[in-house]
């Protein structure tokens, strides 16, 4: 019970009673002829960290300047915190936006652009001037609070932009690809501290990004979008385990694809005949597709084994290449299989052991077989 | 095999031979860069500073009826000996008469509230190019440097017969019935700032494009964000931003305004007292050079305090970015 709570607790849209922080409602945006964001619908919760994915152009920061308050929805309607947004200016949103570019104020020094929102609120100097110097200390700036924003590198121009955003104390920030500009050690330290503060502070985050490693590392879920439509919602275990569809499948990490026909439809089994693998695939769960429907078997590059020697048991989930290229990048290797028919299989294997001499067992042109167990693939009708 | 030809054969006296000529050619092409950077310059300086210096030394003459009408500065003296006569006379009556002070006076308010004016009318207007779209953009902007197509004479002549009481102005106002005779509009303070106003706002629009075109709008999303009315983001954020394009601008047209002699001549008639004016009547109808070469070079002196706070503005213009 107590589990089951706890559970609730950290996944709030399981709990068909919980009210959603943020409501998008049948929310449509065109600009002219374009539809940007189409049709979309979408509950938040408080405290999530909720992130917008997608490639360019689909949709997700209109979304986000929607939330904001710099777009108006073409036709229906957003609610945060149970008010209706409608036609509220930005400058009257519970909300405070992270800008890509960051859009620091350049006349103005580091502690003047934290403190710029706060006077907007007519709160008094003594408490601006306390609050101020809070919020520097969380994001380590206090000694470079006389700097001009020219006068500070990548990574300290991000922070006063979390830092400015954030001591408004928003019920919701948003942040429009918050790492995009920073190198990758600095993304990858400033990840971890972004979900730090969210979960020190609470405040509900909603962020779009194009990179979906940093999606899958941030957020409690994910939206996947394209073309202005949603095409997956879900944590990034759901997205990554359990894609929707091959484009999700194909957006989030690396994937083969293989087109079949479903031959055999059991209560706990299904088998698929494909083609352009030239193989059998048998996969242990019971799944509600016609025989002979056309499917796509999709299995990940590191859900494959690779061996020299044929698996003797059966014929089913294996197939035969040569290698063709390995990439080694040290934790792991992935190398690509061209089978007998021409297709590429590209699989990825963890290094565990150190190679003897340097030389690794599974070498260019050597004959191998890739296997996974009947649970690894996804079975995609569309 | 002589040491030459192996030379050549191995290529090396080849390369340095071809590394001798790409430096002559280096060395010719910074010589014609610093002739094409020098020769402007001092074109510039021989017609500005010449000019400067007879002026200057004909400031501190006595005036004389003569050609020219004015003492030598060096003059012999009978026994062989140069001596060189240096009087402030000519300032000491600038400054003793009231004229001369009231004129610079009047001068500068005129350019004052020209400038202003100039500011409150090309300040939308800039910020309002800077906004449209592309092709309205450059229509726009073709529209700011039109006037310049045509002569600066031609354009205040044709103020004139807008202004004049048989004008366009005054006979349009007739027959919609608001006035029953001609108002006096020529020859007046008003119709000397409708011509430096008209004459001098592209100069405040053009510098305030450049650089209203390079703020960043999101600035302005950003401010709104942070709880910022439209009227509070201008003040806080587009105002402080657009503070170097409003100094060039407000320069561009205060320095020349001060100076104005067609507009308050054609415009103002006897009726408006522009430093240009008393300058002009100095020299010719007067016939007094040395004083109206002291009233240019205190015109000068005037006018270069603002030049250097406007040389203190780029400065840091260029600094910040």
């Amino acid at each position: 019970m107590p589990a089951e709570n706890q559970e609730i607790q950290d996944q709030p849209w399981l709990d068909p009673d919980a009210e959603p922080f943020i409501q998008i409602k049948g929310v449509t945006k065109q600009f002219g002829d374009f539809v940007a964001v189409s049709s979309v619908d979408l509950e938040i919760f408080k405290g999530e960290l909720f992130c917008l994915l997608g490639g360019s152009g689909c949709g997700k920061s209109t979304l986000l300047r929607m939330l904001a308050g710099f777009e108006t929805p073409t036709a229906g309607s957003i609610f945060i915190d149970g008010v209706e947004m409608g036609e509220v200016p930005p400058y009257e949103r519970p909300v405070n936006m992270m800008f890509q570019s960051y859009a620091l104020f350049p006349h103005m020094d580091v502690e003047k652009n934290v403190a710029y929102g706060l006077k907007r609120d007519g709160i008094d100097k003594e408490e601006i001037r306390l609050r101020v110097a809070e919020m520097l200390e969380m994001v380590e700036l206090t000694d470079f609070r006389k700097r001009k924003p020219h006068q500070l590198s990548g990574g300290q121009r991000q922070r006063v932009a979390l830092a400015r955003a954030l001591v408004k104390q928003p019920k919701v920030l948003l942040l429009d690809e918050p790492l995009a500009a920073l190198d990758k050690r600095l993304r990858e330290r400033t990840q971890f501290e972004l979900m730090n503060i969210q979960d020190r502070l609470g405040v509900t985050f909603v962020v779009v990004t194009h990179d979906q490693e940093e999606a899958m590392t941030l957020s409690t879920r994910i939206a996947v979008m394209d073309v202005g439509k949603f095409v997956q919602i879900g944590t990034p275990t759901e997205i990554y385990e359990y894609p929707d569809n091959r484009m999700v499948a194909d957006f989030i990490g690396s994937i083969n694809m293989f087109e079949g026909r479903v031959t055999e439809n059991g209560a706990d089994h299904i088998r698929v005949r494909s083609a352009e693998a030239d193989s059998e695939f048998f996969i242990d769960r019971g799944l509600s597709i016609k025989e002979g429907t056309k499917v796509w078997v999709a299995v990940r590059p590191e859900k494959i084994r690779v061996s020299k020697s044929s698996p003797d048991n059966t014929d089913e989930n294996w197939l035969r290449g040569k290698v063709e290229e390995i990439g080694y990048l040290g934790s792991l290797s992935t190398y690509r299989v061209r089978l007998e028919n021409g297709k590429i299989v590209d699989v990825t294997v963890s290094n565990q052991i150190r190679p003897k001499d340097g030389r690794h067992v599974v070498y260019w042109e050597d004959e191998v077989y890739l296997n996974w167990d009947a649970g690894s693939p996804v079975v995609l009708t569309k | 095999m002589a040491p030459l030809t192996k030379a050549l054969d191995s290529g090396e006296g080849l390369g340095s031979y071809q590394q001798i000529l790409v430096r002559v050619q280096h060395l010719l092409q910074a010589k014609w860069k610093t002739v094409l950077v020098v020769l402007p310059f001092f074109w510039l300086l021989l017609f500005f500073l010449a000019p400067f210096f007879i002026i200057l030394k004909i400031s501190v003459a006595e005036p004389l009826i003569a050609s020219p009408p004015f003492s030598p500065l060096f003059e012999w003296t009978k026994d062989g000996a140069m001596t060189i006569r240096i009087i402030f006379d000519n300032y000491a009556y600038l400054w003793e008469d009231e004229l001369y002070a009231n004129t610079y006076i009047s001068s500068l308010k005129i350019s004052v509230i020209s400038t202003l004016l100039c500011l409150l009318i090309g300040y939308p207007m800039a910020y309002a190019i800077v906004r449209a779209s592309p092709t309205a953009k450059n229509i726009l902007l073709l529209m700011v440097i039109l006037p310049f197509w045509t002569s600066f004479l031609l354009r205040v002549y044709a103020w004139m017969g807008l202004l004049a009481d048989q004008g366009l102005i005054n006979d349009l106002l007739i027959w919609l019935g608001f006035i029953d005779s001609p108002v006096r509009l020529m020859y007046s303070h008003f119709a000397v700032y409708v011509g430096i106003v008209y004459t001098y706002v592209p100069f405040m629009i053009l510098p305030l494009y450049a650089n209203m075109e390079k703020l960043d709008l999101t600035l302005h999303e950003a401010a709104a964000d942070l709880g910022a009315k439209p009227a509070t983001t201008f003040l806080t954020v587009t105002l402080p931003m657009t503070w170097p394009g409003i100094a060039a601008g407000s320069l561009l047209v205060f320095i020349p305004a001060t100076g104005e002699f067609i507009i308050p001549d054609l415009l103002g008639g006897g009726n408006v007292s522009m430093i240009g004016r008393v300058l002009f009547n100095e020299f010719h109808a007067n016939h007094d050079w040395p004083v109206a070469s002291a009233v240019a070079i205190a015109l000068l002196i005037l006018l270069v305090v603002p030049m250097m706070l406007y040389q203190r503005v780029q400065a840091k213009e260029t600094e910040g970015s």
